[in-house]
């Protein structure tokens, strides 16, 4: 199976900014990955975007072609929507194209505007990635399904909320010198233990912002790179994607994810590596024990043991794995449908020795991004490796 | 829940509601013994399309829940209230936990169905209450 180049990639600050809209934000993000490319836009192929509440926080559908024209591209453009997951299923759809010979580039990303919605109302809009009928309507929010899985997780496995506040303290200090991140202030553990409750045991700092912000990321074919001599050391290796029924409580078991395990095997698979290969990981921690549950579902702590992992220093940046070193949804911010994507950047960057983190992990040549919808329905897995220094 | 609006219900949803209101609520059964919730037509453990409707066992057991204090705008004022996930069995479901103080709540409390009303919409929500 070839490879997938990693041409280049664009972030725009991830925060609070209600005026902006997805369109502005994607031209942007796409502005900075063209320009680090060396990649021509009438050369792409296909835009494959991602976004979940367009329709609610901005009135529109029918994204693809308003994005493509967004970033100047002249080519299909197909909307990807898959909760929180929504730029990571982008992803793997690229990858497939551009692996199978149907395309040479494409542009992929994705964008939300949140913040516009005001709180109540970006809790209302996120909650529609549940069940309506049987958990949304019994007063489930986001934060609540995420705190049953904490709450189930503690009973099965033990843990305490102490344990989940230094997986915040973590991603806080690794944000710390980011200047896109949505929070560059360090968290001590007292902070998150004594702030306000969201949904028991989460608090107010277990759980990532509200988020406006996009990411964009031009991939190549590998003989398109070689082609072009593009400077595109990071390659995506390998892609996987898991599924599970759509309602927490019709799930085998409410404090581990399965589908991401099995994301996880077909993506390590493809790229004929295992967990003991991967030297770091940007993890969907949406809400502290999803962190948890992200790292045990990739094999990078065994189940039951992943709740200590960053209390104990295994996860934090000077560990043997870091983990979100990008600062994670939790400080980076969670613009829903940029998130995958800009996961994958980061691991780009950071692989390739450009990112604000890499002195962290200065031999590092393979990388995991773990993109999750809803609760754990909706998920992929993708593995990043140097292949050309 | 109605749309205001129009009148216009859920099929299988409000009939599953109308039905636990009467203490009749149900789970839908497919030939291999698997259990789900309305409306559906395919078991979505085995795919079969032969569904009987079997009465939920009485009780059920809290298997996890959380307090919310930040709820969404349908529940503003009904915050803060403990969403429960419950086995009955066949089928585990969420709802909210009513009738016992909220300290008191504890993984294993044994509950039963009970339709509540919300404090915030006056719209019917699915709870549990212990037994």
């Amino acid at each position: 199976m070839s490879n997938v180049r990693v041409a280049g990639v664009g972030l725009t600050s991830f925060g609070s900014m209600p005026e902006r809209t997805s369109r502005d934000l994607f031209a942007e993000a796409s502005i900075e990955a063209f320009a680090n490319s060396g990649v021509s836009r009438d050369d792409v192929d296909a835009l494959l975007y991602g976004n979940f509440m367009g329709e609610l926080s901005e009135h529109q559908g029918h994204h693809g072609p308003l994005m493509a024209e967004a970033a100047g591209v002249d080519a299909p453009a197909t909307r990807y929507e898959s909760a929180c997951a929504s730029s990571g299923v982008a992803v793997r759809d690229a990858v497939k194209r551009l692996r199978n010979g149907e395309a040479d580039v494409i542009l992929v990303g994705g964008a939300e505007r949140m913040t516009n919605l005001g709180t109540a109302g970006a809790t209302e809009a996120l909650a529609i990635a549940a069940d309506d009928l049987w958990e949304v309507r019994a007063g489930m929010t986001f934060p609540g399904a995420y705190a049953l899985m904490a709450q189930a997780y503690f009973d099965e496995y033990g843990g305490e909320h102490e344990d989940l506040a230094h997986i915040a303290v973590k991603n806080h200090e690794n944000a710390l010198e980011n200047e896109k991140a949505q929070y560059q202030r360090a968290i001590e553990v007292d902070d998150v233990l004594g702030a306000p409750q969201v949904s028991s045991p989460l608090g107010l700092y277990d759980s990532c912002p509200i988020s406006d912000g996009a990411a964009a990321i031009v991939l190549t074919s590998e003989a398109y790179a070689e082609e072009h001599d593009l400077d595109a050391p990071v390659a995506i290796t390998g892609t996987g994607q898991g599924g599970d029924r759509m309602a927490l409580h019709d799930r085998a078991y409410l404090a581990r994810s399965p589908a991401a395990r099995d994301a996880a095997e077909e993506a390590y698979g493809e790229a004929g590596i295992d967990a003991g290969d991967v030297d770091l990981a940007e993890v969907h921690d949406c809400f502290t024990i999803a962190e948890v549950l992200a790292i045990e579902a990739l094999d990078l702590a065994p189940v039951g043991e992943g709740i200590s992992a960053a209390r104990d220093g295994r996860t934090t940046a000077a560990g043997e794995t870091p983990i979100n070193l990008s600062g994670g949804l939790k400080a980076k911010g969670h613009p829903v449908g940029a998130t995958g994507a800009s996961q994958v950047a980061e691991i780009a960057t950071l692989l390739a020795g450009e990112h604000l983190n890499s002195d962290h992990v200065p031999d590092a040549t393979t990388g995991v991004a773990h993109n999750a919808g809803g609760t754990v329905a909706s998920v992929t897995v993708h593995v990043m490796e140097v292949v050309d220094q | 829940m109605t749309d205001s609006d129009t009148g216009v219900q859920d099929a299988g949803f409000d009939d599953w509601i109308d039905a636990a209101e009467e203490g009749e609520a149900y789970y839908l059964e497919c030939p291999d013994g698997h259990g789900s919730l309305p409306p559906r037509r395919v078991c979505p453990d085995c795919g079969a399309t032969a569904l009987d409707s079997v009465p939920l066992p009485d009780t059920g057991t809290v298997e996890t829940f959380t307090v919310t204090h930040i709820p969404t705008p349908a529940f503003e004022d009904d915050a803060p209230y403990a969403t429960a996930i419950a086995n009955f069995g066949p089928v585990r479901l969420t709802g909210q936990i009513v009738g016992i103080d909220l300290d008191a709540i504890e993984n294993g409390l044994e509950v039963g169905i009970e339709i509540s009303v919300s404090e915030t919409t006056g719209e019917r929500v699915l709870a549990f209450s212990p037994v």
